[in-house]
């Protein structure tokens, strides 16, 4: 393995870490003060219950996010000395104000978990409010960052150096819209889903424990929503790519040949050797309609860029279906609930629905996961699209695969005891029925 | 504007060792926890950290930050020459951070207790160590001499002389069993301020006057090594003018803490090895000074352009007026006299 590869592979699996902590931090606070609320407004005890144990286990998320989070923005150095340099000046000031916003968290969230009895129920609560917040302030400004590496703006390039810096134009890129409300709508869909799920599969078991029940109306509450709106997002990501990163586009699309009213591909191998993608279901000028809302447009192709700016063309394609497929699966799952609560049935009772819940719970963070795989992957060779390629940016010292492996091991081992830590949370929750007036959790 | 940013990310450092170098320091205590009140100890540690630590360790965060926004090419030249050291480092935060959350809000049992108890005391240990031996390194000026040796294309250069001896020196290792004195010490003190019962104060108070004596000796051993290794910082620690009257005052500083120990004034000992840890800080600081990387990047030629400093300032500004309340109101919440139930059974 190269250098620039090990650098490569360990600033994937830092990030591909890190996201899922920090999606949990985003939308998981919004879980906990709306269980909060409830209880504050109807008296039931069990949504306290509720916001206490998620409190719990977002407190350890948010440590593990928090931490992650540091490795990183020591990483964006020590991997990619050149990188920083030259973009430091122009795209420091998300970072700086994510900063800001991830202190509100700390701050709000230590106030928040260890405050319950120290200060009022609207003290609480707004602390809370303001924990889930700075959570998406954090997310807002860090996408603007990667949004900035996708359509680098707001400088001059002067002999290799940037010139005229402004940060201000540099965070208002064209990218930056759809890939904040992209990421927003995907925290709070993979989260809620996510949550759904497991409080789903425990009333497959046990279908009148009241706890569950309420957990699951909650984080259905969040992630229904989202999950809906989140194709209609895509659409203006997709239309972005298109206008922005014709090769980028053609990667996701393995779209090889610049052609007018292309096909859309649905699954397929591409075949970088032979320049064209197998075993694809295509829909005729499906992707001009897409992607340029006229069936005739014409789609740049790869053959539109040097063979030496091409991404990685079937890790793109593969990731890019993995992501709309599971995504307009979640969609459908949304939907489904959307229309059971409005006919007011009973959630917990419809056993298809609740196993349907069930199966979708992981696909929102599967999507994630391959939804960065295609932004990250898509704009190499470039580390600023355009402007500088990665293999430049990368540290003179030798031998990175060793920090590499070292980091994959650390998280590896952490996100196994995160996983038995969270299964041992909900395996200890409390069986109650309704009516209960106090509930006995087998081991608080 | 660069040295006004300078000085601030010299706050924000100053802000980081005060803040978290005691919750470090809690992990050392709780790694030589001893004697019959050990679990008390350790119990009195956990409360005092839990609810602060994290929003403690973003200063770091802020440094960072605020050293890449508007002063990238020392950034990067930092991230070049101390990868090992800064990745040790970062291994030691993760495990720091993430042993305490899994002992915080795991499971009750005894033994993962136990377990996640020994990884967050060994990081405790590790991370000011690998820190001042950061700071070490860049005080002696190797950090600064191997990045030109690089930019004249060091390519016959070993990987040892280029990536491991700018920090690897006797300097760098006092320096960094330094920093962990001066945690541990910062830790006790503190902890004899919020301890609630007379023999739990005792056993911080005896802790407190053992790390003071252990900075003493290893602030003697950097001092003296820093004449051959650190030339530069041991010239302005000892020919400056402004040498002789900060000696005097980090020197009283020492003596008020340890004078306080002693006679059981527990928040005077606390301001006074509060302002001594400051003290030694900007000490080093001011030695260096124009420097942020000695001798390769000052701070006006490694700063970022003009209209990024200014911005950066505003947002600074702003941001403090939103976030030093908020600081405020978290520590008057969990630390103010009077204040101090057992806040890690609340969360239960």
């Amino acid at each position: 393995m190269g250098d620039v590869l090990a650098a490569r592979s360990q600033m994937a699996v830092s990030l591909g870490f890190h996201i899922l902590f920090a999606v949990v931090g985003i939308a998981m606070p919004v879980l906990m003060v709306i269980a909060e609320a409830r209880w504050r407004r109807t008296g039931d005890a069990m949504y306290l219950e509720l916001a206490k144990r998620w409190a719990k286990g977002t407190a350890i998320l948010f440590a593990v996010g928090a931490v992650s989070g540091t490795v990183l923005s020591f990483e964006l150095g020590l991997l990619w000395p050149g990188f920083m340099r030259f973009a430091g000046a122009i795209i420091g000031m998300p970072f700086s104000l994510e900063g800001f916003a991830f202190f509100a968290e700390a701050i709000f969230l230590g106030v928040y978990l260890y405050g319950w009895s120290r200060i009022s129920a609207r003290a609480h609560i707004a602390a809370g409010v303001l924990v889930a917040l700075s959570g998406a302030a954090s997310a807002l400004f860090v996408v603007l960052a990667n949004a900035w590496m996708n359509s680098p703006a707001g400088f001059q390039l002067v002999n290799g150096a940037p010139t005229d810096v402004d940060p201000v134009a540099a965070m208002l890129t064209p990218a930056a819209f759809p890939e904040v409300l992209h990421m927003l709508l995907a925290a709070y869909a993979a989260t809620g889903f996510a949550v759904a799920g497991i409080h789903g599969f425990m009333l497959l078991r046990d279908q009148r424990n009241a706890f569950h029940r309420r957990a699951l109306v909650v984080a259905l509450i969040v992630g229904t929503p989202a999950a809906i709106l989140q194709p209609l997002s895509g659409d203006i990501s997709a239309r972005y790519v298109a206008q922005w990163q014709p090769p980028k586009l053609a990667a996701m699309e393995g779209q090889f040949r610049t052609e007018a009213g292309a096909p859309l591909r649905i699954g397929g191998v591409p075949d970088v050797a032979a320049q064209r993608t197998r075993w694809a279901f295509e829909i005729p000028h499906g992707l001009s309609l897409l992607a340029f809302h006229d069936p005739q447009a014409v789609v740049r192709g790869l053959d539109a860029v040097p063979r030496r700016d091409w991404p990685p063309v079937p890790v793109v394609h593969i990731a890019f279906q993995v992501m709309v497929g599971l995504g307009t699966l979640l969609a459908v799952v949304g939907i489904w609930v959307a229309i059971a609560a409005w006919r007011r049935t009973d959630l917990a009772a419809n056993r298809w629905l609740m196993r349907a819940v069930v199966v979708a719970s992981p696909m929102g963070f599967v999507c994630i996961e391959a939804g960065w795989t295609v932004t990250e992957v898509g704009r190499q060779p470039w580390v600023i699209y355009g402007v500088m390629r990665t293999a430049d940016a990368v540290t003179p010292m030798p031998g990175l695969i060793v920090p590499f492996v070292l980091i994959s091991a650390l998280y590896c081992f952490l996100g196994v005891i995160v996983a038995w830590l969270l299964y041992d949370l909900v395996m200890r929750s409390p069986i109650a029925r309704e009516g209960d007036a106090t509930i006995s959790p087998a081991a608080a | 504007m660069a040295t006004t940013i300078a000085l601030i990310a010299l706050v924000a450092l100053n802000a980081y060792v005060l803040l978290a170098g005691a919750d470090f320091g809690g992990g050392v205590w709780d790694f030589f926890a001893t004697g019959p009140r050990r679990t008390e100890q350790r119990a009195l540690i956990a409360d005092a950290i839990g609810p602060i630590w994290e929003a403690n360790h973003v200063w770091l965060i802020l440094v960072v930050v605020l050293l890449f926004t508007c002063f990238p090419a020392a950034f990067s030249g930092l991230a070049i020459a101390l990868h090992i050291p800064l990745t040790l480092m970062l291994v030691g935060i993760v495990l720091r951070g993430s042993a305490f959350a899994f002992r915080s809000y795991g499971s009750t049992a005894d033994a993962p207790q136990r377990r996640w108890g020994r990884v967050f005391a060994i990081a405790s240990v590790l991370t000011p160590l690998v820190l001042g031996v950061c700071i070490g390194a860049i005080a002696s000026g190797r950090v600064g001499d191997m990045l030109e040796r690089l930019d004249r294309g060091a390519a016959e250069a070993s990987f040892v002389s280029l990536y491991v001896s700018p920090w690897c020196s006797p300097f760098t290792i006092a320096v960094g069993a330094m920093a962990l004195a001066l945690f541990a010490f910062l830790a006790a003190t503190y902890l004899t301020v919020e301890a609630d019962e007379a023999a739990l104060r005792e056993d911080f108070r005896r802790r407190a006057l053992w790390a003071a004596a252990a900075v003493f000796v290893t602030a003697f051993l950097a001092l003296i090594l820093a004449r051959s290794h650190a030339p530069r910082v041991s010239a302005g620690l000892i020919a400056s003018v402004w040498a002789l009257p900060l000696h005097v005052l980090t020197g009283a500083a020492a003596v008020v803490a340890i004078a306080a120990l002693w006679a059981r004034h527990w928040h005077l000992a606390r301001v006074a090895a509060a302002a001594q840890v400051s003290l030694i800080l900007w000490g080093w600081a001011a030695a260096q000074a124009p420097y942020l990387v000695p001798p390769a990047f000052t701070v006006a030629n490694s700063a970022a352009p003009p209209r990024t400093l200014e911005l950066f300032l505003w947002a600074l500004g702003v941001g403090a007026l939103l976030l030093f309340p908020s600081i405020a109101y978290l520590f008057w919440l969990f630390k103010s006299a009077g204040r101090n139930g057992s806040a890690a059974q609340e969360s239960d």
